[in-house]
């Protein structure tokens, strides 16, 4: 366990270095546009998730952004809360295999059950950034509250890419854009490493819905707010229950220290 | 006045008796909480000092359920939380309780320093009062520190990384004692470690101090709006039931808006960079503290030397300490300081800039900004405050709470 002085020392300097790097390009990556606003079912205080939007949110996220993108703090059971049943999650899962040790300590393969988190597309973060141009795609499990603005970012980010031939030279020569970069317009920095993930048509709805690019983002970010915070329902609705208590309970106490306070007024 | 009432309560209760015969605290709490003489004329400023401490109870009690299910290791402290969210059955309530706890312990202790600054409750005979309360304020900035630090999150580890480093700039021992905090070469597991089991402890240690807060309290008793004591039996009311019953209901319409956030708006006072699990290799854009260290921060910037900064934020709090021997008018309440009274709420402005200050990034006109209200804050206390006193005619006195009380009702 005992490292030399001497590799530490390197380890530290190495790091520093490289935060400050990362650092001064971030803070230069300043001044990107904030993302239009949208009208989300989950909004407000009453706010809901719309189950039809975040299954095929789902169904988007399965069969895109999946290839890239793990979800593991997201267990497959926990889709019956978007209000699927069991044997729909088994049915949904049943061509998933996952790798597991065996009795003897041996890895297998075997099919993923309901219990497991969702199956990550990469061994580790090493192996995700070697595929992606060295960018680890990130987990996607609590994104929507990981950044400003929330599902407007992230329907902004899967919206928001500028082919190359629509920009115009002032923004080539700025972000300094190559031909085969990803142009995106709400990304701090422009040049972001995902390929556009998602086109008219990227997915068959089962529901019959019409896959435009829009539909499939708004979709997929419903699907990804309800992951990040899955209990939102339950949250608000105690709210409304413990807020209406409280005021009771103010109401009361009032009155009391009202009658308590009378002969000194 | 705490000593100047009578004879011993008498326990019906034989059970009650007998403990109290042996070991008087049903005494004590009838004489420090129900007959305790109390001014008559409390404003609902009073009100902040049982808010506080129902908070504090709140957040020992939320903290102790997240403990026993927290995991305080690099690898697994950040899903340790979210599984905290997520698996543990109402998990997600302690949390949220716990996140915005933090944010109202420092409202309800920030409204009850600046009702002790505005009515002079910190001069004599209560300067230790004051001192003791100035040490919980910083016992609890240390706390929420660490506390921010556990869930290791990218403003959690670059928080921690900055504010530790920043006793590098003390000369000769500064790295040293850098390497001592973090346990090793940079901000890490045992780092994470020891702020976890310190930020379980400290809590503890303030509830002691707050014990002597209030010791010091029923000593000569509280302050009133007046400034001026008690003169009697029609100046004062006992505490139950009318303080009781009026802390109630203060401690209700308080939780009501806490309870607001926790429910209705949870992650509004954090950063959504916190959100991301730390990662030593990519520094946020802005590293910015929770908003109620946000008028420290911006003075530590506004210094262009490091340990000049530094010297100027703990200074910041150092004068504090001293308020007491800073004030020379004999006048305690703002009620009766004409001319003071407007400085005060020219602070409370002063310290709201330097709090958006803090939130910006140091650049461009908030750089001279945060030094012009830095500067301001330091003259409020150093030289205004010292020759105001001298200077200010106050405004006549009335000859007693009571007499103020009926007055009031008269107009
Ligand atoms: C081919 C691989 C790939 C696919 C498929 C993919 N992504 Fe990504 N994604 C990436 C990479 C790589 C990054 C990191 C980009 C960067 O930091 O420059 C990323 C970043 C992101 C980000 C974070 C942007 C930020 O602000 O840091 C979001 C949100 C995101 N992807 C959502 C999605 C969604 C939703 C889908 C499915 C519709 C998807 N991605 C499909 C590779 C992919
Ligand atoms: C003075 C009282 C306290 C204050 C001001 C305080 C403050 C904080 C803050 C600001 C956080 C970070 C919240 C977040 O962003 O997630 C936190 C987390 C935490 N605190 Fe406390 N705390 C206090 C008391 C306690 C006590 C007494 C305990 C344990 C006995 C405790 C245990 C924890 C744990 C386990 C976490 C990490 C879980 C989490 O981040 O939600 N706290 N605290």
């Amino acid at each position: 366990m005992r490292k030399p002085f001497a590799r530490n020392l390197l380890v530290s300097g190495a790091i520093a270095l490289a935060s400050f790097t990362v650092g001064t390009v971030a803070i230069a990556a300043g001044g990107t546009e904030h993302p239009p606003h949208r009208h989300w079912h989950f909004q407000g205080p009453f706010g809901t998730f719309d189950r039809a939007a975040a299954q095929r949110g789902f169904q988007v996220y399965q069969e895109v952004c999946a290839a890239c993108h793990s979800l593991s703090l997201v267990a497959y059971r926990n889709l019956t809360e978007l209000g699927l049943t069991e044997n729909q999650v088994k049915g949904l899962i049943k061509d998933i295999t996952v790798t597991d040790l065996n009795d003897e300590g041996a890895p297998v393969d075997r099919p993923a059950r309901p219990s497991d988190r969702f199956k990550k597309p990469f061994p580790n973060q090493a192996a995700a950034a070697a595929a992606n141009n060295g960018k680890a795609p990130p987990d996607l499990s609590v994104i929507v509250k990981a950044r400003e603005y929330g599902p407007d970012y992230i329907y902004g980010i899967l919206t928001g890419y500028v082919p190359y031939d629509k920009l115009t030279p002032a923004q080539i020569k700025e972000f300094d854009v190559k031909k085969d970069d990803n142009f995106n317009k709400y990304f701090p920095g422009h040049k972001i490493a995902m390929a556009p993930p998602l086109s008219d048509d990227k997915v068959t709805y089962a529901d019959g819905t019409k896959a435009t690019l829009d539909q499939e983002a708004a979709d997929v970010t419903e699907f990804l707010a309800w992951a990040s915070e899955p209990h939102m329902e339950d949250r608000k609705r105690t709210g409304v229950r413990v807020i209406l208590f409280l005021i009771a309970l103010a109401g009361m106490m009032y009155a009391v220290k009202r009658m308590v306070w009378a002969d000194k007024h | 006045m705490a000593s100047s009432h009578g004879t011993p309560p008498v326990f019906n209760n034989k059970v009650v008796a007998w403990i109290d015969h042996r070991l008087p605290i049903f005494s004590y709490i009838e004489k420090e909480y129900h007959t305790f003489p109390t001014p008559r004329n409390f404003n609902y400023f009073w009100n902040f000092g049982a808010i506080a401490t129902v908070m504090l109870v709140l957040m020992i009690a939320t903290g102790i359920v997240l403990a026993t299910n927290y995991t305080p290791h690099v690898l697994m402290a950040f899903d340790s939380v979210e599984r905290i969210d997520r698996d543990v059955p109402q998990g997600w309530l302690i949390r949220d309780l716990h996140m915005n706890g933090a944010s109202f312990f420092f409202i309800a202790v920030y409204i009850h320093i600046f009702r002790g600054m505005y009515y002079g409750s910190y001069k004599a005979p209560r300067e230790l009062l004051w001192i003791l309360g100035v040490v919980i304020f910083l016992l609890m900035m240390a706390t929420a520190f660490m506390g921010y630090v556990l869930p290791w999150g990218q403003m959690s580890f670059w928080g921690a990384t900055v504010i530790t480093n920043l006793f590098s700039a003390i000369p000769i021992v500064g790295e040293s004692i850098v390497t001592w905090l973090w346990g090793g070469f940079a901000v890490d597991n045992p780092t994470l470690n020891r702020f976890f089991a310190l930020h379980y402890l400290l809590p503890f240690i303030i509830v002691g101090v707050v014990a002597l807060h209030v010791v010091a309290l029923h000593v000569h008793g509280s302050n009133n709006p007046t400034g001026i004591d008690p003169k009697g039996p029609q100046d004062t009311v006992p505490f139950h039931p009318y303080y009781t019953m009026k802390d109630g209901f203060g401690v209700m319409v308080f939780l009501i808006v806490y309870a607001g956030f926790v429910f209705f708006a949870p992650d509004y006072l954090g950063h959504p960079d916190n959100y991301i699990p730390a990662d030593p290799l990519v520094t946020p854009a802005h590293i910015v503290p929770e908003w109620y260290f946000l008028p420290f921060y911006a003075i530590l910037r506004a210094i262009p030397d490091k340990l000049g900064g530094v010297l100027a934020m703990f200074g910041a709090i150092a004068v504090l300490f001293i308020l007491p021997w800073l004030d020379t008018s004999r006048v305690r309440s703002c009620t009766f300081r004409p001319i003071y009274k407007w400085f005060m709420m020219f602070l409370v402005v002063d310290v709201i800039v330097l709090g958006i200050c803090g939130s910006k990034p140091p650049e461009g006109f908030w750089v001279p900004l945060s030094q012009l209200a830095t500067l301001y804050y330091f003259a409020h206390f150093l030289v205004v405050l010292p020759i105001l006193g001298k200077i200010e005619r106050p405004l006549p006195l009335p000859p007693s709470i009571a007499d103020s009380v009926l007055k009031k009702k008269a107009v």
